[in-house]
Order: structure tokens, then sequence, then C-alpha cells
């Protein structure tokens, strides 16, 4: 498996927003055995409900925004996710679903960045996308950060994985 | 805008960012002792004070960079006179009186209290001002 939480940059506006989207799939391991169901009113225990889990849509958005991050200076800081200030879903993703991510920088200096994200999903059966929730975001920029400590020269955050995705965008 | 006011908005960044209760925090309260504050804290502090008063606040503006990692400020784990110095020039919004005691570079991050917050911001406001 590749810790890969987006499937396709779709828009850009550098140093400001960018949109990917996730298709979930049912042949995810990780969207099954996620919820168990309570069991049925004549005691038969259904399989679980296959949902997205949620941590994994903050990581989806924490891709989303760090690419955006990381493509106002190109590529040169490694962008490293430092905390989640908050994360609020008001509903589940399924399978069949298409998540779209969109983040946008908030603040941005030398040192890092805060982004915010609103994650929603697009549900093909009824043709329209519904909101998800919000996730806002910090990012640091390692190497400004961590003085005194030493990081490999080569830029460990956006590697051969990401570069396909990048390319694909046309952001490198 | 008055101190209680820059106080009270100083309070509310912190509750944001630190995710702490408003009654934890205190003039003397120290950020990472007392709040809980790590690293990538300060500079979310600061992302949200340039927001919250409309400042522009400079990489170690407000929190000294660069100060333990030299060695003519810091030896054997101590900050020296001339590292002290340097912070207090640099830092004249800071509280220094934990790390006089006890020069400990661990005590660094204790000059840093929730006065010394609405201090630096008090200064910034009244530089823009005039």
């Amino acid at each position: 498996m590749r810790w890969m939480w987006i499937d396709q940059i779709v828009e850009v506006e550098r140093g400001q927003r960018l949109v990917a989207i996730k298709n979930v799939s049912l042949a995810e391991d990780v969207v099954h055995d996620h919820f168990p169901t309570q069991p049925a009113p004549n005691g038969e225990q259904l399989d679980a409900l296959p949902v997205m889990p949620a941590s994994l849509l903050i990581e989806g958005m924490a891709q989303t925004a760090g690419i955006l991050v990381g493509h106002a200076n190109d590529f040169a800081e490694k962008v490293i996710l430092a905390k989640i200030n908050k994360a609020r879903f008001t509903c589940d993703v399924f399978p069949g679903q298409t998540v779209r991510f969109e983040a946008r920088i908030d603040r941005m200096d030398e040192s890092g960045a805060s982004a915010t994200g609103q994650v929603s999903a697009y549900d093909h059966a009824r043709q329209q996308y519904h909101d998800v929730g919000t996730v806002e975001l910090m990012f640091s920029h390692i190497d400004q950060n961590m003085t005194g400590l030493e990081f490999p020269e080569e830029n460990f955050v956006f590697t051969d994985n990401f570069k396909t995705l990048l390319r694909a965008a046309e952001l490198i | 805008m008055d101190r209680n006011e820059i106080y009270d908005k100083v309070s509310d960044v912190l509750v944001d960012a630190l995710g702490v209760d408003d009654d934890e925090v205190s003039p003397q309260a120290t950020l990472t002792s007392d709040l809980g504050a790590e690293s990538i804290d300060f500079l979310d502090i600061v992302f949200r004070l340039e927001k919250a008063f409309d400042i522009k606040i400079a990489q170690g503006e407000l929190f000294p960079d660069n100060v333990a990692q030299n060695p003519e400020y810091v030896q054997d784990g101590k900050v020296t006179g001339k590292g002290l110095a340097e912070l207090k020039q640099r830092m004249p919004h800071a509280d220094f009186a934990t790390l006089e005691q006890n020069p400990d570079v661990n005590n660094v991050a204790e000059i840093f209290t929730v006065e010394a917050i609405v201090r630096f911001v008090e200064s910034k406001l009244s530089a823009a001002a005039s």
C-alpha cells in the first residue's frame, strides 16, 4: 500500500489555494471493519459498515495542504505536518463517493504555514456534493525551525510517489 | 486599545492555540510549563496574534531563535552572562526572573509568560500608532 490519500490535484492557485480529490473504493482495506454495527433486533451481527476513516480524511487534507505549502516555495522546503488545530466532521464518507479537499493558506512565513481545509464528498447517485467537515492544520519548514538538528539534504517529504501526483498536475 | 482589552484578546489566542481553558490563563502563567506549549505552538501563537491585532511579527521578534545553539550564549547547558544580556536586549517584553535565578537552558522558555506576550503586543501597537 502507498501512503497516498489523494488521487489527483484538480485546481491550483499558487500560494493560496489547492483542490485535490480522492475516490474512495470498496477495494481499500481501510474502509472495512472501521465501525462494527450493533447486533440487529434478531441478534444477527451484521458486517461492519464500510466508511472512510476520518483520521485518513485528515491525512488527505494534510497532503493537499502540504503540497500547497510546498509548491509556494517550489518544493525547496521540507514541509512537515506539525499540528492539527481542529478537525470537525459532520458526516461519514462511503465507498463510491469522491472526496474533495480544498485547502487554503491562512498565514505563511519562513518557519511554516497555517492552512484551513474544507472537506466535501460527491455522491454519484445523487449527483451532488455535500459538506463533510473542516480541518485546520499547521506545517513546519523543519530546516528553518529545528535549529541544531541536521536533516538529510534530499527532500524526503515530496518523494517519488508525490512527484507522480505533482507531475500529473504539472506542478513540477 | 487598553491593557485589559489586549489581555482578553491574548487570552483568547492562547485558549485557541493551546486548547486550554480560559481560567488556566493568568498573567504569570508560563506558556510551556503552565499552558503546555510546544515548539510549533509558538508559530501558531505568532500567526494568531498577527491576525487578532492586525500586526506583523518578524521571525525571532517575539520568541528568540538561534540562541540556545550559539556556544557564546549557552555553555554546559547554562545560559551565559552574554546570552542573558542578548536575550534581554532582544526580548525586552520577557520575564527574566526565573532564568536569572537558575540559568539552566531549559528555563529559557520560562521567560514567556502571558504578561510578557501582553507587553509585547502593547509595544507593537504603540509603535504602530506613533
